[in-house]
């Protein structure tokens, strides 16, 4: 039996998963189980992947884009024929370092080009004609986890990705204004008096235990929390912001396993250039003040990063100096023990397309299980139930 | 014969949007088959949704001969499409008819579609109230012929040489006989018999491409036809298991989100020997004596827009800018016309998360008093509002006749106010604490009330 298992098992036997979550005592559990954390960023609105990891040596990529492919002289190279945007120069110590790995053509089967459907499929990891009210991190809390603070969310709303059966994710845009809010005289007053009380399986049961369980969430948040004073310097931008409470969550000691933050504006159908590497400008050096951060705190070797954005785009410009809606894509994953580094997968094919979009490689759901079962140390075949084997670079 | 005014506030809660005390006192001198029945509207005067002219069909159409800019013309889409949800919102805030609202919220979740063509979703919503208390075959089939539907599941691709069975599939899993009734096989068959299902581009109207369908022979439920579109569609309701599909919906949509087996089978079956009548069978299950069990008040969790709807109401709310309700739409998890996808909204307790409750027991006190709540722009939307616009949207600037709330409730003692405002109780523990507070007026106690989590129970 693993530690794991025996972990689980001893609390079973000494009755520890009968007392409903809201009931427990909070800010010792298990904390030796697993320290490991997990941070996603989320690009929203699909990033040109074309112009972030750029094909420099295919003539094709120029052929397509003759406004906005990017010359070799303005780009970071990399191996394989790939170089960086000029815009994640910050990024390059660490794929030096090989603390970062770049994934190319992910996808899934029968793409959709809508942006909320397609995030809806990335969220639940469902099928693209299958349709999931669970995100893939909320079943990871319902299988693995006990309280929502296990997996929060750096906004004022959760995401699908968040959302379990039985748990849900927690939606921290500030921890202090939302501990505030909920310590007004009168939903403490609600919130105490229903302690006591004995909860039924109803939907009256079910709004209080969330009640409960966000009051003491967010009790323990803040208790953790107040102590900790992180002074290491951020970009002052939307991104910078999040990443440095997450650094201060990590350092206080809660026992959160997966953090979600989320960066829009990547829908460049027009004049992409500037706003495209200003974006990617922005993602580099908040990541990259956060992982240095976290390095000089040492607290790096628990923390992978997973980025991902809801598909690529076309692989041929459009008339405005913009691109749309497209497929396959990249994702970027940080940490510091990878398996596998730097450029994994062979580059993107500009020939064979699919409807002049990528043809996808590695189903995105395949990473997913890697991250669950060899990082968070889940059973990921129960959290996703799509037929693929776990692509190990984690 | 009159009605307890305590069945007033339940049925009211169910196929309406909640209902002041001074209605319920006036509605209860009626018996309750007049009350249902005056709900159940058969005219069709004053029904439909009109914000959006038929001009629009060509809204895209004039962008592109007018070189409009992609993005200019995303923003006037994006605009026309919250005025639409905007106007459905005021009719929710104001009609008499809330049955038909309620159903026509039925079938907009039932069928949900998202397209950027305002107008046609805005037609297709029109077929939704049209047929809301008809036949629901008639409406499967005004639904499939719909330009919204049409594009939405993809059927002006479905053609002779190349069948895209998205339409097909959703035809089956989602809008009649559900998961596990049809073979992989039924829906590529389906798929040829919808072929050549198309529209007219330049007034919406319906189009049978005759060149694009084909009319082989096909396999479709182990039978074997010529079949064209509307005769899967009569298959599709001899099939017992759609009456039984949509009588479960609508049982946990009007009911209990529990179902009782047994009794869902016996509407099942009435519906199906009524053809398929929705109207009956609406009129069915609020005239039978255990929608009244005390399991089945207060049992369901009030969507967002019941939410939303039935606070305003309920306090005559007026809303200087209706932008807001747009954003909290959104916020809570559910904007009209925006479906998270083909199967609609989940529902129940799905609607709910630690910041979708904390916001619902906040917000009384706020729109209520016409405070301030923090709506942030979360969906990457090129087109979305600019972030002053929205920190504008802020500020509520609702007003509410609290003269003539405290007079409507005059003489009511803190009981029978918990029971005009909740279908379900809260513990006595949390009753006594909110009676311990002598210094509280009837407003406080009011506001105390609509902010516990019981109010979000239907």
């Amino acid at each position: 039996m693993d530690r794991r298992g025996f972990i689980k098992r001893s609390s079973l036997a000494s009755g520890y998963f009968l007392i409903p979550g809201f009931l427990k005592p909070l800010g010792n559990l298990n904390p030796e189980v697993t320290k490991k954390n997990l941070v996603v960023i989320q690009l929203s609105g699909g990033n040109d992947w074309l112009n972030t990891i750029v094909p420099y040596k295919n003539d094709l990529y120029y052929k397509k884009r003759p406004q906005l492919g990017i010359k070799e002289g303005k780009l970071i190279l990399l191996e394989k024929d790939l170089a960086f945007n000029n815009s994640l120069s910050l990024l390059k110590q660490f794929y030096d370092s090989g603390e970062m790995a770049i994934v190319n053509n992910v996808g899934y089967p029968n793409p959709d080009r809508s942006h909320f459907r397609s995030m809806d499929i990335w969220h639940t990891a469902s099928q693209s004609n299958e349709f999931l009210h669970t995100g893939w991190l909320g079943r990871y809390l319902d299988n693995e986890c006990k309280n929502s603070f296990e997996g929060i969310e750096v906004d004022n709303y959760l995401s699908l990705a968040l959302k379990g059966k039985k748990l849900n994710g927690l939606a921290i845009k500030n921890i202090n204004q939302l501990h505030k809010e909920l310590k007004v005289p009168y939903f403490n007053d609600i919130a105490e008096a229903a302690k006591s009380d004995v909860l039924n399986e109803d939907n009256q049961g079910y709004l209080y235990k969330t009640l409960l369980e966000t009051s003491s969430s967010v009790d323990y948040i803040y208790e953790k929390n107040k102590i900790v004073s992180n002074t290491f310097e951020y970009p002052n931008t939307e991104l910078g912001k999040q990443l440095k409470d997450i650094a201060g969550f990590i350092t206080s000691g809660i026992s959160t396993k997966v953090y979600y933050v989320s960066m829009s504006g990547f829908d460049t159908h027009a004049a992409q250039l500037n706003k495209q590497n200003n974006l990617l400008e922005q993602y580099a050096k908040a990541v990259s003040a956060f992982i240095v951060n976290l390095k000089g705190l040492d607290k790096w070797e628990d923390t992978s990063i997973f980025t991902f954005s809801e598909f690529g785009r076309r692989v041929e410009e459009n008339a405005s100096a913009g691109t749309d809606h497209g497929t396959a894509g990249n994702v970027f994953l940080f940490g510091k023990n990878l398996k596998k580094k730097g450029i994994i997968n062979e580059l993107p094919d500009l020939i064979n397309l699919d409807d002049g979009d990528l043809k996808y490689h590695i189903d995105f759901r395949s990473i997913y299980k890697n991250i669950l079962h060899d990082w968070l140390n889940a059973d990921a075949n129960k959290i996703i139930s799509a037929d693929v084997n776990p692509f190990k670079v984690l | 014969m009159a009605t307890p005014i305590s069945q007033i506030f339940h049925i009211y809660s169910r196929l309406g949007f909640s209902i002041s005390y001074a209605n319920a006192k006036l509605l209860s001198a009626k018996s309750l088959n007049d009350i249902i029945n005056g709900l159940i509207v058969t005219s069709t005067t004053g029904i439909y949704l009109t914000e959006i002219g038929k001009e629009d069909i060509l809204l895209k159409k004039d962008a592109m001969e007018s070189g409009m800019a992609p993005k200019e013309y995303q923003k006037l889409i994006k605009d026309k499409l919250q005025q639409l949800n905007i106007s459905w919102i005021k009719k929710l805030l104001s009609t008499e008819n809330v049955l038909l609202e309620k159903q026509t919220l039925f079938w907009h979740n039932h069928f949900a579609c998202r397209v950027r063509h305002p107008y046609l979703m805005q037609e297709l919503n029109n077929i939704h109230r049209k047929f809301a208390f008809g036949s629901f075959r008639d409406l499967l089939v005004e639904v499939s012929k719909s330009p919204a539907m049409l594009i939405y599941l993809n059927n002006q691709q479905n053609k002779k040489a190349h069948p895209n069975e998205n339409f097909a599939r959703e035809l089956m899993e989602l809008f009649t006989l559900g998961r596990g009734n049809y073979t992989e096989q039924d829906v590529q068959e389906v798929a040829r018999a919808f072929t050549g299902w198309s529209f007219n581009k330049d007034d919406g109207s319906f189009e049978f491409k005759e060149k694009q369908h084909d009319d082989g022979e096909k396999t479709i439920f182990t039978r074997k036809g010529n079949f064209g579109g509307e005769d899967v569609i009569n298959m599709i309701i001899s099939n017992k298991q759609t009456a039984y599909f949509i009588t479960k919906k609508i049982y946990k949509y009007y009911v209990n989100e529990t179902i009782n087996e047994e009794r869902v089978k016996q509407l099942a079956d009435f519906y199906y020997q009524n053809q398929y009548n929705t109207g009956a069978l609406i009129k069915k299950i609020f005239t039978s004596k255990w929608f009244y069990d005390a399991e089945n008040i207060g049992c369901n969790i009030k969507s967002p827009i019941d939410y939303l709807v039935g606070l305003s109401r309920q306090f005559s709310i007026t809303y200087n800018k209706y932008n807001v309700l747009f954003n909290l739409q959104r916020v809570l998890g559910q904007q009209l016309f925006y479906p998270p996808n083909v199967a609609g909204w989940p529902g129940g307790k799905n609607y709910i998360d630690s910041t979708t409750l904390v916001l619902r027991m906040k917000l009384p006190s706020l729109i209520l008093n016409n405070g301030q709540v923090d709506i942030p722009d979360k969906i990457d939307d090129p087109d979305d509002q600019k972030k002053e616009e929205i920190l504008e949207n802020k500020k509520m600037e609702t007003s509410v006749n609290w003269t003539t709330i405290l007079e409507e409730n005059k003489g009511l003692d803190l009981d029978k106010l918990f029971k005009v405002y909740l279908l379900k109780m809260p513990s006595q523990k949390i009753i006594e604490k909110i009676k311990s507070d002598q210094s509280l007026g009837v407003k406080e106690m009011i506001l105390k009330i609509v902010s516990l989590p019981e109010y979000n129970l239907a």
